[in-house]
């Protein structure tokens, strides 16, 4: 193998490919990155039985042929090689030449022996806007549990069913749910599937850049308990959670008692605010009542903390208290100047919806239920 | 504001003599004078008469009746101790508000600013042994001293049925002749460290400078001991002590036991600690699981929570993790106790609810039944066993199976006001 490839290309198609592997893989060739020089350029692939990422670059191949090297220390030298000069890269017995400009590193190769075959190329089940896909994942996986009592709660639940393509996370404490229309390959589409929620916040970020991203579920990715993600020359599969999630239709109030309406960015800094005071563990108190809610922290000997926020109500007025940070979650994800917020009792859940204008109508497409904190009396 | 410029400290220790065998001592005239043995298979309390013998507790029932032929073998009646228990601390509480309860049967007293109220403190110290003595029939024994840790040294020195005043300047001449294991701190290996070194008294240990202690029992212990052998002590008593654990431990005879069985201890287990929890109106963040196996080798397995609960099915869950965890050991090498206990105690009783997921769904923990009523079940057995006592309700796995022995314990938030 012999080639040249300009240096930037290579340094984030190798960091890219890398991002995903384990520092320390249960096999040691599974921390390498597979560089398969071709005519038609280069393409480095990585693996480590849950994630697969594939990327071609251009690359101009005097010598076609295939290496296995370390990925992340060929990441981090693309990364720290002198910029504007061409990177050559060249097969020399069993080691590898990386030549760029003065600068020259030898590294090992692996066996490709013993590299496992990546999971086949999917054909895709539909495409979706990258930018959408990368904004409702980031809105529903930071609802996904992070402890490992539960793995299916690591995980965002995907859904399509035709034109619809639903995403769901739950750490049991709240829910955020995000609806949004794709493009089918089938009008009949209809899956499934738990895909690991850090791998699929990674994924979508790496490929939000580009205007559409293919996502193949099912049997389209080469086997049951896969989805795959093609972006531009990037390719990724990532292994599905299995398991049975919980039903979750129940969790959405059918009616709602008290709605408040409240201009985000100064609940947001409120809640942070008295939040200080909070200790570990502690809720914050908000209480809605007409044109304001009285928001506060701490109690008894503990420091304490109070501020209002102008707040349009309909329905009783409520006291109800949340974990701050749950709290402060959905409102940055929400991502609209009004949050709506609405509540049956202090013990039930209350849902968080954003709302472009004071007086506009919610948008529904984003829900971020979030259950209270009861005083223990 | 009053100055205590007497020469008596201003801490009492009051602690109730051979506590569980002087209860029934007092119950039954017949077993007056005799050596006393509470206990089963294992001897939970020995009168003074069965300890003169040599019988310490715990001790196995057959050892103790090696050593203590004549002595009368009596089972454990917990809730006439719980009963005299909190009569003796009603006395503690009305001669002053400074109570801090170290357990069933002991409790620290600062009595610091009651000269004139009450008089000096050994004169306080006869009254209440006078009237713990009148009003529920038993004996204690109290130490008088400046540093805390000194009242108690006291007490012990006092005991049987005694009171002992340690003058103020007068420390070190009452500490240092003692053994080095009256320490606080000072358990078997801490002193055979100290005796390979040639120290047997407080006295001993007070002539080494705190750095060589330090290169023998680690800096922490060293600055510990030293400050104890010097009889200095800056705590005060502490009568909004809570307690930051809640446990309870089961012992288990040898022999094989299906995986229901241990099932079922532990869900009595988990029972009366959560129990407990709730009464004290806390919540928990964390589980510990204690396995002692065949070999008498033990394990703990520790799970801490996404947030702090109070409901005995989220608890339970995971502590039926923790035992699933252990299965393997426990198969292999048998297992002879099990315990349990509930940390990261919150003490502003906030309890992070969960949401109302559908009941049915696979694997779902906490149980769905449970979460869906937010503990309405656990209130309404509180409040049964509140009014008719804890034998009223029992869970069905519980049926027909003896509940061990119940420790009694002092209730959370004893001496607080």
């Amino acid at each position: 193998m012999k080639l040249q490839v300009d240096r930037d290309v290579l340094a984030e198609a190798v960091t890219w490919a890398v991002r995903g592997l384990s520092p320390r893989p249960p096999v040691p060739v599974l921390a390498g990155v597979l560089l398969d020089a071709t005519p038609e350029g280069l393409t480095l692939s990585a693996f480590d039985y849950e994630v697969s990422a594939k990327v071609s670059i251009d690359a101009q191949v005097d010598e076609p042929g295939t290496v296995l090297v370390h990925g992340r220390l060929l990441a981090d030298i693309s990364r720290s090689l002198p910029s504007g000069k061409p990177v050559e890269l060249a097969a020399d017995g069993t080691k590898v030449q990386v030549v760029c400009g003065s600068s020259r590193f030898s590294l090992q190769q692996m066996p490709t022996t013993d590299y496992p075959t990546l999971p086949t190329s999917p054909e895709p089940t539909g495409t979706v806007s990258g930018e959408a896909f990368t904004k409702a994942v980031s809105q529903v996986a930071i609802a996904a549990d992070r402890g490992d009592t539960l793995p299916i709660l690591t995980g965002v639940r995907v859904e399509i069913d035709g034109d619809k393509l639903s995403l769901l996370a739950t750490d049991r404490y709240r829910l955020a749910l995000r609806e949004l229309t794709w493009n089918p390959a089938a009008a009949d589409a209809a899956h499934v599937a738990l895909i690991p929620a850090r791998t699929l916040s990674e994924t979508a970020k790496a490929l939000g850049a580009a205007g559409s991203v293919e996502v193949a579920l099912g049997n389209a990715a080469g086997g049951e308990g896969l989805v795959g993600f093609e972006a531009g020359q990037r390719r990724t599969t990532t292994r599905l959670l299995d398991g049975d999630y919980p039903k979750v239709t129940s969790i959405f109030p059918s009616s709602v008692d008290t709605i408040s309406v409240i201009k985000t960015s100064d609940l947001t800094e409120a809640v942070k605010r008295v939040a200080l005071v909070a200790e570990r563990n502690t809720p914050v108190r908000l209480r809605f009542s007409e044109g304001q809610v009285a928001i506060e922290a701490g109690q008894g000997d503990d420091a304490q903390a109070s501020e209002a926020v102008e707040a349009t109500l309909s329905g009783p007025e409520l006291e109800i208290a949340f974990n701050p940070q749950f709290l402060l979650d959905g409102l940055g994800a929400i991502g609209t100047d009004y949050a709506r917020l609405a509540f049956t009792q202090p013990s039930r859940p209350a849902v968080l919806s954003g709302q472009a204008t004071a007086d506009g109508e919610s948008d529904e497409s984003y829900r971020y239920v979030l259950m209270p904190v009861r005083f223990a009396s | 504001m009053f100055i205590d410029g007497g020469e008596e400290g201003r801490f009492l220790h009051a602690d109730l003599d051979s506590f569980f065998a002087s209860v029934e001592q007092r119950d039954d005239p017949s077993l007056r004078g005799r050596p006393v043995l509470v206990g089963g298979g294992v001897v939970v309390a020995a009168s003074y008469e069965a300890r003169a013998a040599g019988v310490r507790a715990p001790m196995g029932a057959r050892a103790a009746r090696r050593l203590c032929p004549d002595a009368v073998v009596v089972p454990p009646r917990m809730g006439a101790y719980a009963q005299a228990s909190g009569a003796v601390f009603a006395i503690f509480r009305d001669i002053t508000p400074r109570v801090e309860g170290i357990s069933i049967d002991e409790a620290f007293l600062d009595v610091g600013g009651l000269r004139r109220l009450a008089g000096a403190p050994t004169a306080i110290g006869t009254g209440l042994r006078g009237r713990v003595r009148a009003e529920v029939g038993l004996p204690i024994s109290v130490g008088i001293a400046g540093p805390k840790f000194l009242a108690k040294v006291a007490s012990a020195a006092a005991k049987p049925d005694g009171l002992l005043s340690v003058p103020v300047g007068g420390e070190l001449a009452f500490l240092h002749p003692l053994p080095v294991e009256r320490l606080w701190g000072v358990g078997p290996v801490t002193a055979a460290t100290l005796h390979t070194h040639g120290i047997a008294t407080v006295g001993d240990l007070a002539r080494h400078p705190q750095e060589w202690l330090a290169a023998q029992v680690g800096t922490g212990a060293a600055r510990h001991l030293y400050a104890l052998s010097q009889a200095r002590d800056p705590r005060g008593v502490d009568s909004g002590r809570r307690r930051r654990s809640i446990g309870a431990q089961r012992a288990i005879g040898r022999g094989p036991h299906s995986q229901a069985q241990l099932d079922a201890v532990l869900v009595g287990l988990l029972d009366r600690v959560c129990g407990r929890l709730r009464e004290a109106g806390r919540s928990a963040r964390g589980v510990t699981l204690r396995v002692r196996f065949g070999d008498y080798t033990r394990a703990t397995r520790s799970q801490t929570l996404d947030g702090p609960a109070d409901s005995t099915p989220v608890l339970l869950a995971v502590a039926r993790l923790l035992l699933a965890s252990a299965h393997e050991r426990i198969v292999a090498d048998g297992i002879t106790l099990l315990g349990v206990s509930l940390h990261g105690l919150d003490n502003h009783g906030v309890v992070q609810l969960a949401l109302p997921f559908e009941v049915g769904a696979g694997g779902w923990d906490p149980p769905p039944a449970a979460v869906r009523d937010q503990g309405s079940l656990d209130r309404a057995v509180d409040q049964v066993r509140g009014r008719f006592g804890t034998s009223a309700l029992t869970r069905g796995v519980l049926v027909g199976r003896d509940p061990g022995i119940q420790m009694p314990v002092l209730p959370d938030g004893h001496g607080a006001q």
